[in-house]
């Protein structure tokens, strides 16, 4: 199988925890591979070591063929790796278009350009808008992101994700803290994407709301890898029984 | 804060128009002197914007820059002819000075934490006044020196006019900066680095784009400075050159250029009343305790300044009639 994005013995640890344990997998490309595990798994951990924020204490993450162990944040971003955070990560005084605008600024290349007025760039907001309809977001364009409803600005941040238009997309509990109406359309987001020919990998707490969108999962547990394969072979995976589904129904 | 301000160009009109008029109805030096400080404070508080209103940068040593370019026309003039040419030759050697320290201080410490960069921002522009005393061949140690300049310079109403349309000029160049897509990662990173640079900005590259700016504008307002006076000594290295811009741009409201220059305004217009009150009262010339006092309310009463909590009024007005 051909993975776009590879991680060898990944591992990380805080002190004497170690958070991410030896942690060797895949990612095919184009297909959506979701990442489950119980609350502390370490899957958000994982995470930034895929996009950077954390560097390894251990372990290897390559991208495309490429070692990109040491490369920072903003240098995967530029390569195609594009994440949402799971903790509403915006810029809180500036406005929601604003917000997105500069992900569409970053995406489209326009990073030394000192010279002329931003709005020169109409195709920039244009683009921003129509990403914030997508999210249904595009009536609060003008909002400052700080005066979002939680669930607003869980919008705001994947319709930052969306703005990168990366060709892997990392999403971090994307429905985590919306209201339960407004999860279904953001599901739909996501799947239009897997539509796309993207590369996705979504961490989900909720394992129900994933089984039918993924072509594979891998289960997190304690910071290791219990285990990964088809929604089906995961479900009937005695291990993953014992160690976390068999305890969903207490654990969410 | 990314809102533009509501003020209508109109006002801008007006308020120009009456400081083209002023020299011409009140002519007297003192205001002239006053005027100018501060059009040329009004330059560095932009300046100091830029940095902390921007971009989130906070510096305890902006004089540095301020000092280096007063300490360059001073020693220019003093060793070359005071001829045009050499006067735009101090220009450019200010211009040159003050890009490299920018860059070089940016690359060097503008990774730390900013607390630890504030603290060596402090500890250099330090370095730099102790150097201006030492280096006595060319600075003449701590009493300074006087220079002269072009005659035609000396003409206080001239030079008034020149120091307006160095300010008009300062605030239309960054303001076009602020407002130019960089400028615009600037505000970014002022609100959520780590995001920025999950966006695929080098948020490094951009903090030390914006010290060389800001380094560049404050070189040049304190060679305006140095011109003004026609004299120089380690006093432009000072803290308190720093805490001035630090406090107009406070009180006139942080991220908002023209909240400098109205701080600018007022910090002066306050020094050069205290400085008149000094006879009645010995408490009134200890200026630092004062600024002390208006810091801490400034900041703990009125964080947004003049300018940004008219904005946020307006702000509040325009959503109530939504
Ligand atoms: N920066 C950090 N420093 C110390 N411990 C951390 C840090 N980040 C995460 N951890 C710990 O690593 C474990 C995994 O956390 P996390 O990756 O957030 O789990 P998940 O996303 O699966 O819920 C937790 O025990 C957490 O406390
Ligand atoms: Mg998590």
């Amino acid at each position: 199988m051909e993975y776009i994005l590879e991680t060898k013995d990944l591992t990380v640890s805080f002190g004497g925890h170690v958070a991410v344990n030896g942690v060797t997998t895949g990612f095919p490309k184009n297909q959506l591979k979701s990442i489950i595990g119980p609350n502390g798994a370490g899957k958000t951990t994982f995470f930034n070591l895929l996009s950077g924020q954390l560097k390894p204490t251990k372990g290897e993450v390559w991208f495309k063929g490429i070692d990109i162990t040491h490369r920072s944040p903003d240098a995967r971003t530029r390569l195609g790796i594009g994440r949402s955070f799971q903790i509403t990560n915006v810029f809180p005084n500036l406005t929601v278009l604003e917000n997105v605008r500069l992900a569409v600024q970053s995406q489209a290349g326009i990073h030394y350009q000192l010279l002329f007025h931003f709005k020169k760039y109409r195709k920039l907001e244009e683009r921003a808008h129509q990403i914030l309809e997508k999210v249904m977001l595009d009536h609060k364009s003008d909002f400052l992101a700080k005066n979002l409803t939680h669930g607003e600005k869980r919008k705001l941040e994947i319709a930052m994700l969306l703005a990168l238009d990366s060709e892997v997309l990392l999403l971090d509990e994307p429905t985590a803290g919306m209201s339960l109406e407004e999860v279904p359309a953001i599901i739909e987001v996501i799947r239009g994407l897997k539509q796309e020919n993207r590369t996705i990998i979504l961490i989900e707490h909720k394992v129900e709301m994933v089984l039918d969108l993924s072509d594979s999962l891998m289960v997190l547990f304690n910071g290791q890898l219990l285990a990964e394969g088809s929604p089906d072979e995961i479900l009937r995976n005695e291990r993953v029984q014992e160690a976390y589904l068999g305890g969903l129904h207490d654990a969410s | 804060m990314i809102r533009k301000l509501t003020a209508p160009p109109i006002w801008y009109g007006i308020i120009a128009a009456i400081l083209l008029i002023l020299p011409l109805v009140n002519d007297s030096r003192s205001t002239l002197i006053l005027m100018t400080q501060i059009f040329i404070f009004a330059v560095f508080a932009m300046s100091y914007d830029l940095l902390l209103g921007y971009t989130g940068i906070i510096s305890f040593g902006h004089a540095m820059f301020f000092g280096l370019g007063a300490y360059t026309v001073g020693i220019w003039m003093n060793r070359q002819d005071e001829s045009l040419f050499s006067l735009l030759m101090a220009i450019l050697v200010t211009v040159i000075l003050c890009a490299l320290l920018g860059y070089v201080l940016g690359v060097v410490t503008l990774r730390l934490k900013s607390h630890f960069y504030a603290m060596l921002t402090l500890a250099v522009a330090g370095l730099f006044q102790v150097g201006a005393e030492k280096w006595r061949s060319l600075t003449m140690g701590n009493d300074g020196f006087t220079f002269s300049i072009p005659e035609w310079l000396m003409d206080r109403q001239l030079f008034y006019y020149i120091a307006f349309f160095f300010m008009v000029g300062g605030f239309l160049l960054l303001r076009r900066f602020t407002l130019s897509p960089l400028g615009r990662i600037l505000q970014a990173i002022r609100e959520n680095e780590q995001r920025a640079e999950s966006l695929g900005y080098r948020v490094l590259h951009y903090k030390v784009i914006s010290n060389i700016v800001a380094g560049i504008v404050a070189g040049l307002a304190g060679l305006m400075y140095g011109l003004a006076l026609r004299f120089v000594n380690t006093g432009v290295f000072g803290v308190d050159i720093t805490l001035d811009g630090l406090l107009m741009t406070i009180i006139g409201g942080v991220g908002t250029l023209v909240g400098s220059i109205i701080g600018a305004a007022l910090i002066q217009i306050a020094h050069d009343w205290l400085t008149d009150l000094a006879q009645v009262h010995w408490l009134f010339e200890r200026w630092i305790i004062l600024f002390g006092i208006i810091y801490i309310l400034a900041v703990r009463f009125f964080p947004q300044g003049i300018v940004g909590s008219i904005q946020r009024l307006a702000d509040r007005w325009k959503e109530r009639k939504m």
